[in-house]
C-alpha cells in the first residue's frame, strides 16, 4: 500500500475546474517529481493534498486513511508538511521564529530540530535572529525549507522551490534536499526544470491542462514523450 | 483565437447567469463551441449576439412605477395628514438609503459617517432661514451643496484610512462637525434651536396650495415638504440609475470587484471615489436640510445622531440588499412597518433590529430582495448587460 | 506657568486611560484586520460586569475584576467563535456591519439591564488620594495607577506577543493566515483567543473607567472612537504606538479643555486629524503591512 495516493482527483476553484481525475501515488522513502507547463495544475494538485483546496474526501488517501478536505491544520497533524511556492515566510518572525513556528501543530521526534537544521544550513545560524525579509532569496527559501522538516514530517511537497534562485544556490537547495531523502521523507517535487525533475526524481507525472499526461521512471521516459506531455504537441 | 474562444465562453456563462433560475434565455456553452468548432470565426460567433439591458419585467416595472409615482404625486388631494407625515418619513429614509447604498455598496466606501451631512445640511438650513429671508426650498438646495462642497475637505483627510478605518474616520468627522455647531451660539449651541412657525410657512407656493386643496397653512406647507421630499426621494433613486446605467457605472463595479485591477485599466479611483462621495453628501444633505424643516426644531445631538441617520438607514439597505437599487425600496419598507408596530417596545425594537442586521449579514448577505432576485431573476431597473442570442434556439 | 505643567500631567496621565481603551482594539487589529465598532459598547458591558460582581458578591472593585475577567475573556471567545470568525474573509462590510449590529444590542441590552442612570465603581479613599510634587503641583494616585497600569499591559502584551509560542502564532496569522495553517495553526481558534485576551484588556481598561469617572450604557461610541484614534495614531500593530497615541489624544484633551471646557472633545479630534494628515500610516507603523 502506498504512503500517499490519488484517486480520481478532482478540484476546482469555484466553477473553475482545475484538476481532472488524477491518479497517483507515492511510496514510503520515494520522491515523486510533477511537471508541467505554467497552469497545467501542478501547484493545484499540492494545495488539493495538503487542505488549502477542498476536495472530496476519499480522493486523497495517506497511511490507509482518505483526508480529502480535511483542514489544512489537521493534515500537517498527520504528517503532510509543504513548502510553498514563492517561499512565503512570516514577515514579522525572525529565522529562528519561521523555523519554530514549523512545529506548532506537529512537535514530534524525529530527525529533524533546530539544531539539525542548522548544521544543514549553518547560514541560518548566524542569521537567527534576523527578520526573515532581510536574508536573500536564497536563505529564505532555505528557512522555507526548514519550517516544513522541523515537524518531521513523512511527507514533504516541495512547490517550486528552485524558482528564481540563482543556479549555484539551487544546487545547494538540491544537495540539502538529497539528504533531506535519506532520511526517509517522501517527496513530491513540483518544478518547471524538467531536467533537474528528471535527476531528482525516483518517478515522474506529468500534467497538462489539469490532467495526467504521462507517468514513468526517468529513465524509461524518452524525450519525445515528455515534450508531447509537457505541450500537448 | 483561443483567448477569444474562452472569451466567448465566459460572456456565454455570464449572460447564462444573469438569467438564473433554470429559464435560459441566452445561448447555451454547447451553441457557442459548436459555432466555433465548425470553423464558422469569432465574427460569425459575435454576430449571433446583441448587447440589452431591458428585460421583460423592467418594461412592466416601468409602467407601473410610472403609475405609482402619478398616484404618490397626487396623494395629498385624498389623503390625511397621518399619511402624509409618513410617506414624508418613507421618501427621506429612502432617499438617504439610496444615497448610502451608492457610497457603501457600489463604491466601497463604507462610512458609518453620513450624519456628518444630514447635520450639515440640516444646520446650514436653520442657519440661512434665521439668518436671512430666504425660501427655505432655495435653502434645501443651498445646503446641500454647501454640504457636498465641505465633503471636499473632508474627503482629502478621510480617504487617507481605507476600509474599516475609513469607517471609523468618517465617525470622527461627523462628531467634529457635531462639536462645531454646538459651539453656534446664535444657533442655540448644545441645546439646539426650534424654527419659528411663521418662518416655515414663507415657503414657495403656499398660498397655491392652500386654496387649491382648501387646507390650514401648517398643512399646506406639509404637502410641498412631501413633494420635496418625493422629488428628492426620486432623485436619488434616478441618481443611483443613471450613474450606474453611465460609463461610471462600470468603471464603479470594476473599484468594487478590485481596485488594483480597476486601476489597470485606466479608472481614476480617486476621482471616482470622490465624485461619489461628494454626489451623495449633495445628496444627503439636502434630505437632512428637508428632514429638520419638516421637524422645525434641530438639536447638535440629534442632527448628527449616528443611530437615526447611519445605524437605521444601513439596517434599511442590508436587509432590503446592499448593492442592488430594489433593495432600499425593500428594505425602507420593512423598517417601516417594524417602526410602526415595534418602536413602542423602545430597546427591545433596536435589539431586534440588530439582531436582525446581524443575522441578514450572517446568512443571507444579499438581503431580502438579492435573495429573490437571485432565485426567481428579477430585476427591476435593468442595469445589466446581458448577452442575447439573436435567434433562440427554442 | 505651573497651571500648564500640571495640565501636561494630567493629560499625559489621561492618556493611560485611553491606551487601556485602545490596547484590546489595537491587538485585535493587529491579528485578524478586525475593526470593532462594539469596543467601545464592550468596554460599558465589562464596567457593568465588575458593578455586578461588586454588588452580587459585596467585594471591592479589584476583586470583582479578578472575578469578571475570566467570564470575560469566555465572553470575547464565543463572540468571535459564534460570530465574528463567520464575518473574516468576506470583505469589509460584514465585519463592519455586524460589530456596528453589536454595538446596537449591546447598548439597548445594557439599557435594559441596567437602565440609563450614571453608575461608578466605587473604591474608597483611594479615588480622591493625591502625590504632592511640589508645593502647588499634585498628582492624583488614580491617574498615576491608570498610567502605570496602560504601561503594564502594553509591556505584558508585548511579551506575549514576542515570548511566547502563542505570540509567534499570532504573528505568523496576522502576517499569512492560509501559511500558518500549512504549520497547523488553526487561524479560527487564534481569532478567538485574541478576542479573549482582548476582552480581558477591555476589562483592565473598565475598572479605571469606573472608578474615574461615572459611566452608563450610552457612553461606549465615543470611548470607540478614542481608542480608534489613539490606535491610528501609533500605528496599526504597534502597542507602545498605541501608548504614545493615546497620551497624545489625552494632551490634547486637557489642553483644549483647559482653553475652553467646551473643547475638549473636539480639540481629541482635531489632534487625531492633524497627525492622519501629517503621518498618514501613524507615528509607527509597522515596516511590512
Amino acid at each position: 500500500m502506498p504512503l500517499l495516493a490519488t484517486h480520481n482527483l478532482d478540484a476546482y476553484y469555484g466553477d473553475f475546474q482545475a484538476l481532472f481525475g488524477i491518479e497517483t501515488y507515492l511510496e514510503e522513502g520515494e520522491t515523486v517529481a510533477i511537471i508541467g507547463a505554467n497552469g497545467a495544475g501542478k501547484s493545484t494538485f499540492l494545495k488539493s493534498i495538503c487542505g488549502l483546496l477542498k476536495v472530496s474526501n476519499d480522493c486523497v488517501v495517506y497511511a490507509g486513511h482518505p483526508i480529502g478536505g480535511l483542514r489544512a491544520t489537521s493534515i500537517v497533524r498527520q504528517g503532510i508538511a509543504m513548502i510553498p511556492e514563492g517561499r512565503r515566510l512570516f514577515p514579522s518572525l525572525t529565522v529562528e521564529e519561521n523555523l519554530l513556528i514549523g512545529r506548532y501543530g506537529r512537535n514530534v521526534a524525529g530527525p529533524w530540530t533546530l539544531e539539525t537544521i542548522f548544521a544543514l544550513f549553518p547560514i541560518l545560524k548566524e542569521r537567527r535572529s534576523t527578520p526573515s525579509t532581510a536574508l536573500s532569496g536564497g536563505q529564505q527559501q532555505m528557512v522555507a525549507i526548514g519550517r516544513a522538516l522541523i515537524s518531521n514530517p513523512r511527507v514533504l511537497l516541495c512547490d517550486e522551490i528552485s524558482l528564481g534562485l540563482a543556479p549555484i544556490v539551487i544546487r545547494d537547495i538540491y544537495q540539502a534536499l538529497q539528504k533531506i531523502r535519506e532520511t526517509g521523507t517522501s517527496v513530491i517535487l513540483v518544478e518547471q526544470d524538467i531536467v533537474r525533475a528528471m535527476q531528482t526524481a525516483d518517478r515522474v507525472y506529468c500534467f497538462q491542462e489539469g490532467r495526467l499526461s504521462l507517468s514513468g521512471k526517468p529513465n524509461e521516459l524518452t524525450r519525445e514523450r515528455i515534450q508531447s506531455a509537457y505541450f500537448g504537441t | 483565437m483561443s483567448v477569444h474562444i474562452r472569451f466567448l465562453e465566459w460572456c456565454a456563462n455570464l449572460c447564462r447567469r444573469s438569467v438564473l433560475g433554470g429559464d435560459v434565455i441566452g445561448p447555451s456553452h454547447d451553441h457557442v463551441d459548436a459555432s466555433l468548432s465548425h470553423g464558422s470565426g469569432v465574427g460569425t460567433a459575435l454576430s449571433k449576439f446583441r448587447v440589452e439591458t431591458a428585460t421583460r419585467t423592467s418594461r412592466i416595472v416601468l409602467v407601473a412605477g410610472s403609475i405609482l409615482i402619478f398616484v404618490l404625486v397626487l396623494l395629498p388631494a385624498f389623503a390625511g395628514r397621518t399619511l402624509v407625515q409618513e410617506m414624508i418619513f418613507v421618501f427621506y429614509m429612502l432617499g438617504l438609503a439610496q444615497c448610502w447604498n451608492l457610497l457603501a455598496g457600489y463604491t466601497g466606501l463604507v462610512s458609518v459617517g453620513q450624519q456628518a451631512f444630514v447635520g450639515m445640511g440640516a444646520y446650514l438650513l436653520f442657519f440661512m432661514i434665521s439668518t436671512s429671508d430666504i425660501d427655505p426650498l432655495i435653502a434645501i438646495v443651498a445646503a446641500g451643496l454647501l454640504a457636498g462642497a465641505l465633503a471636499l475637505p473632508t474627503a482629502l483627510v478621510v480617504f487617507r484610512l481605507r476600509g474599516a478605518y475609513f469607517a471609523i474616520g468618517t465617525w470622527v468627522m461627523s462628531e467634529v462637525y457635531r462639536l462645531v455647531w454646538a459651539q453656534v451660539k446664535s444657533l442655540g449651541g448644545g441645546t439646539g434651536m426650534s424654527l419659528a412657525t411663521s418662518t416655515t410657512f414663507q415657503i414657495f407656493g403656499i398660498e397655491w396650495i392652500k386654496s387649491l386643496f382648501g387646507v390650514k397653512t401648517s398643512i399646506a406647507r406639509d404637502i410641498i415638504i412631501y413633494w420635496v421630499a418625493l422629488v428628492l426621494c426620486l432623485g436619488a433613486v434616478m441618481l443611483i440609475y443613471t450613474v450606474l446605467r453611465s460609463r461610471y457605472g462600470l468603471a464603479l463595479a470594476a473599484i468594487r470587484d478590485s481596485e488594483r485591477a480597476a486601476e489597470s485599466i485606466g479608472v481614476d479611483i480617486f476621482k471616482m471615489k470622490l465624485w461619489v462621495y461628494m454626489v451623495t453628501a449633495i445628496g444627503t444633505g439636502m434630505i437632512g436640510a428637508l428632514i429638520y424643516l419638516h421637524k422645525a426644531r434641530i438639536s447638535p445631538d440629534a442632527a448628527f445622531s449616528v443611530l437615526d441617520w447611519t445605524a437605521n438607514v444601513i439596517f434599511i439597505v442590508v436587509i432590503g440588499g446592499i448593492g442592488t437599487i430594489e433593495g432600499p425600496l425593500v428594505g425602507v419598507i420593512v423598517f417601516y412597518v417594524m417602526q410602526t408596530y415595534l418602536a413602542g417596545f423602545g430597546t427591545w425594537y433596536l435589539i431586534l433590529l440588530g439582531t436582525l442586521a446581524i443575522a441578514v449579514m450572517l446568512f443571507a448577505p444579499q438581503g431580502i430582495w438579492g435573495y429573490f432576485s437571485n432565485r426567481y431573476g428579477l430585476e427591476l431597473f435593468p442595469l445589466r448587460r446581458i448577452l442575447r442570442a439573436n435567434h433562440r434556439d427554442r | 506657568m505651573l497651571s500648564w505643567v500640571d495640565t501636561i500631567l494630567q493629560g499625559a496621565l489621561l492618556g493611560g486611560l485611553y491606551a487601556l481603551f485602545a490596547a484590546g482594539l489595537s491587538l485585535i487589529f493587529g491579528i485578524m484586520r478586525l475593526v470593532n465598532l462594539a469596543h467601545g459598547d464592550l468596554i460599558v458591558l465589562a464596567a457593568f460586569a465588575i458593578l455586578s460582581a461588586m454588588t452580587a458578591l459585596g467585594v471591592g472593585p479589584v476583586l470583582a475584576f479578578l472575578i469578571a475577567a475570566p467570564i470575560l475573556f469566555c465572553i470575547g471567545y464565543a463572540l468571535q467563535h459564534f460570530v465574528l470568525n463567520r464575518t473574516l474573509g468576506r470583505g469589509v462590510l460584514p465585519p463592519l456591519l455586524v460589530t456596528f449590529g453589536l454595538s446596537i444590542i449591546l447598548q439597548n441590552a445594557l439599557l435594559e439591564g441596567f437602565s440609563a442612570d450614571s453608575r461608578r465603581l466605587s473604591a474608597g479613599t483611594i479615588e480622591t488620594a493625591s502625590l504632592a510634587l511640589l508645593n502647588d503641583l499634585a498628582i492624583g494616585l488614580m491617574p498615576l495607577l491608570t498610567f502605570a497600569s496602560a504601561v503594564a499591559v502594553i509591556l505584558a502584551l508585548n511579551l506575549l506577543f514576542y515570548r511566547t509560542a502563542v505570540g509567534r502564532a499570532f504573528r505568523a496569522t496576522s502576517d499569512d493566515s492560509e501559511i500558518a495553517q500549512l504549520m497547523g495553526i488553526d487561524n479560527r481558534r487564534i481569532y478567538s483567543l485574541a478576542m479573549g485576551v482582548a476582552m480581558v484588556v477591555v476589562a483592565i481598561a473598565a475598572l479605571y473607567l469606573g472608578i474615574r469617572a461615572n459611566f452608563d450604557p450610552t457612553i461606549g461610541p465615543a470611548r470607540l472612537l478614542y481608542a480608534f484614534e489613539a490606535v491610528i495614531i501609533g500605528g496599526l500593530g504597534s502597542f507602545w504606538g498605541t501608548l504614545v497615541g493615546g497620551i497624545i489624544i489625552g494632551l490634547a484633551q486637557t489642553i483644549g479643555a483647559k482653553i475652553n471646557p467646551e473643547w475638549q472633545i473636539l480639540a481629541g479630534h482635531i489632534a487625531f486629524f492633524i497627525v492622519l494628515v501629517i503621518h498618514p500610516r501613524g507615528l509607527f507603523p509597522r515596516a511590512i503591512d
